[in-house]
């Protein structure tokens, strides 16, 4: 039985620790998906999970910071169509900037307004969002297998972990069964194509963009109201980055992507429970090293062992018009 | 809306002097405002930059410091671009090069000074490139993306240094995570002991001899990109990668060598930290220096030319913003990480947003006076 238990809850926690990466890596495709390389998920979300923790101190409602780090995110977004769209400035760049930016502004204002550590005040619980017991879960609990299966892997989580596995039905339909969709795919495929349609090839980017930043928001306010009840320095930790791995190991496509950030979550519930823990015949693996594996799995992952990944056509172009 | 502008009729200075420097004032003035948002002066924020880094002859000599590890991690970033690679792992080559210094200067340390020295240059090199080896040989044969590769590689030579530092190499005596201390007759001379030397007593002074490294290295670069035929090869890669494979020159090669240059020259920021001011592997020495040269690197339009100045800039927000956070409790060194960001903003994505503009009014302006 305590082998089950083991399964239940690293499973759990897999649902948990995936959860940012399943919103990044979903923002990020509606960014690249319409041809504009996203390596400033990482900021975005680091920007995030500080104006949502912000946000939630001073009005003592989640939701208005989860609210707030929406704007921000929108508005970084913004920031970064501004600097590759309209004005044909180098995306990795503005990318870039826009993390070291946000590294650094966070923090900054963090120190200033909250003393040096750089730390927001610890919330209190009706400042976040709490864990959600499903209904009849505790009734269930003692049902053989449904009973492990809903009381203690599917129950029991932040909202943001159900929100994130429900974005990806929701991101699939709008990609590939809307019209919009369609066109933030042929934006993204060929450009030129579009605007002889009489299409806007910038306003489709900037649609996209938008939101690319409203997904992002969730998946920093997953970080510092919901598992953390409160912002510190770089508590994003190269989430973004492991987002974008994921979903370019998903070849652009939420499905596949999601699979790839179940396979990071797992591997990095994986590694939390190793920490300290004695294996036959290695012994006990120092922490530095195992902590270093998810990042080690993304370099495996992107060396494209499974297949190479085809990028959209037009992504990292900037749009210009015939004259 | 947009300015049509004829490329060859813009005179050099302009795009190359007057663009950048209203760029940077943007960056400022949005810094400004970022100060003010913190809750202090930025005009007082300024004048205490500008005493912290030329008021006395410590603080300039702590500038010229940090202008010394900006050149070395602007220049790396600048001979990756040229093969248009983002190499953003600067930070954790200079990591990997520390290790190298360390290793080649405490088995070799019996030898003479200068041989040491030599050979830790070459370790800090040797090891700065084996750890952008794996994201370029990525990059080249799979297209792994290399910004991801190389922020992957950042982190993990954290944890490996980590590991080393703390249970490996650690001076077992101490509590710290930081290696035993270099023999003293193989450290760099520092410009204490040069204005010692002409009866001049000042305190504490990190700036060395990797000063004149960091000039030999500017000049290295300068000759190797523009002046030999692998240079050549390496830009013609970044700039048209299909035109450069149909004149007979492999794009994987200038790949590889590009980023091996460039992981080389991030680690000789080791030789500065570690054999100039440290004498030991401390954790985290890099300290970010990695991330800066990205922004040294757009600033001085990854010229040499221009990487001394902005390297020099940097060295003074450095200095200058840690007497500013030593007086301003609002103000922590972060806010200059921020800074940074803005500036690659301004004069790396945005360089574009006035450039139309000021390019055809410096042409209008010329031409009237041509036919006056």
């Amino acid at each position: 039985m305590e082998f089950l238990a083991d399964i239940a809850s690293l499973t759990n926690s897999t649902l948990r620790i995936s959860t940012p990466l399943i919103f990044a890596a979903m923002a990020g495709i509606f960014a690249e998906r319409s041809g504009v390389i996203d390596f400033s998920l990482e900021g975005k979300m680091l920007m995030a999970a500080f104006v949502a923790a912000v946000g939630s101190y001073f009005f003592g409602n989640p939701w208005v910071g989860l609210l707030m780090a929406i704007v921000a995110c929108v508005s970084l977004s913004m920031l970064h169509g501004f600097a590759s769209v309209t004005h044909k400035g180098d995306q990795v760049v503005s990318c870039v900037a826009i993390n070291i930016l946000i590294i650094g502004l966070t923090t900054a204002l963090a120190a200033a307004w909250f003393g040096q550590a750089g730390l927001t005040p610890t919330l209190t619980d009706d400042q976040r969002f709490l864990e959600i017991t499903l209904p009849f879960a505790d009734a269930l609990r003692d049902v053989p297998i449904i009973g492990l299966i809903y009381s203690d892997i599917l129950s029991g989580h932040y909202i943001f972990v159900y929100l994130a596995y429900i974005s990806v039905p929701i991101v699939y339909w709008v990609v590939f069964k809307t019209s919009f969709g369609l066109r933030v795919r042929a934006v993204g495929e060929n450009p030129s194509a579009v605007d002889t349609a009489g299409i806007n090839v910038f306003a489709m980017r900037y649609k996209a963009l938008a939101i690319n930043g409203v997904l992002i928001a969730f998946a920093g306010a997953h970080l510092s109201t919901a598992v953390n009840a409160n912002f510190f320095r770089e508590m994003s930790a190269g989430r973004g980055y492991l987002a974008l791995a994921a979903m370019i190991f998903g070849k652009w496509h939420p499905k596949t992507a999601l699979v790839a950030c179940l396979l990071f979550g797992f591997t990095d519930a994986l590694q939390i429970r190793l920490q300290g823990v004695e294996l036959p015949t290695i012994g006990t693996i120092p922490v530095q090293l195992i902590q270093a594996v998810p990042y080690v799995l993304t370099v495996v992952l992107l060396a494209g062992f499974v297949g190479k990944a085809i990028a959209p056509n037009a992504i990292g172009q900037p749009y210009i018009k015939e004259r | 809306m947009s300015v049509v502008v004829d490329k060859s009729k813009v005179p050099w200075w302009v795009s190359n002097l007057i663009v950048p420097l209203v760029n940077l004032t943007l960056a400022l003035i949005v810094s400004a405002l970022f100060i003010f948002i913190a809750g202090e002066n930025p005009l007082q924020a300024i004048k205490l930059i500008i005493y912290g880094s030329f008021g006395y002859i410590e603080g300039f000599a702590y500038t010229l410091y940090y202008t010394t590890n900006f050149v070395f991690t602007g220049l790396a970033f600048a001979v990756a671009f040229h093969c248009r690679l983002f190499n953003i792992g600067g930070e954790g080559q200079a990591y990997i090069g520390g290790l190298g210094v360390f290793l080649v200067a405490i088995n070799f340390s019996f030898l003479p000074v200068s041989v040491v020295w030599l050979l830790a240059i070459a370790g800090a090199f040797v090891f700065g490139a084996a750890w952008a080896f794996i994201p370029a040989y990525l990059q080249a044969k799979r297209g792994s993306h290399i910004v991801i590769t190389t922020i992957m590689f950042n982190f993990i030579a954290s944890s490996l240094m980590v590991y080393l530092l703390v249970d490996i190499i650690r001076d077992m005596d101490q509590m710290g995570p930081h290696t035993v201390a270099l023999p003293e007759n193989i450290w760099l001379p520092t410009f204490k002991d040069l204005a010692a030397l002409f009866g001049m007593k000042i305190r504490y002074s990190p700036l060395n001899l990797s000063f004149l490294l960091a000039i030999a290295a500017s000049f290295f670069v300068w000759f190797l990109v523009w002046k030999t035929k692998w240079g050549y090869e390496m830009r013609a890669v970044g700039h048209n990668t299909q035109a450069a494979i149909y004149a007979g020159i492999s794009p994987y090669k200038n790949i590889i060598i590009a980023m091996l240059i460039s992981g080389g020259l991030a680690g000789l920021l080791s030789i500065n930290e570690i054999l100039g001011v440290h004498h030991k592997i401390v954790s985290g020495f890099p300290a970010g220096y990695g991330f800066t040269g990205i922004a040294v690197a757009l600033m001085g339009r990854n010229h040499p030319i221009g990487i001394f100045p902005a390297a020099f800039l940097f060295g003074i927000l450095y200095q200058g913003g840690s007497e500013v956070t030593f007086d301003m409790p609002n103000i922590t060194r972060y806010m200059f990480v921020a800074v940074q960001g803005v500036i690659i903003l301004f004069s790396g994505a945005l360089e574009n947003l006035f450039r139309p503009q000021i390019e055809s009014f410096f042409v209008n302006r010329l031409n009237r006076r041509v036919e006056a």
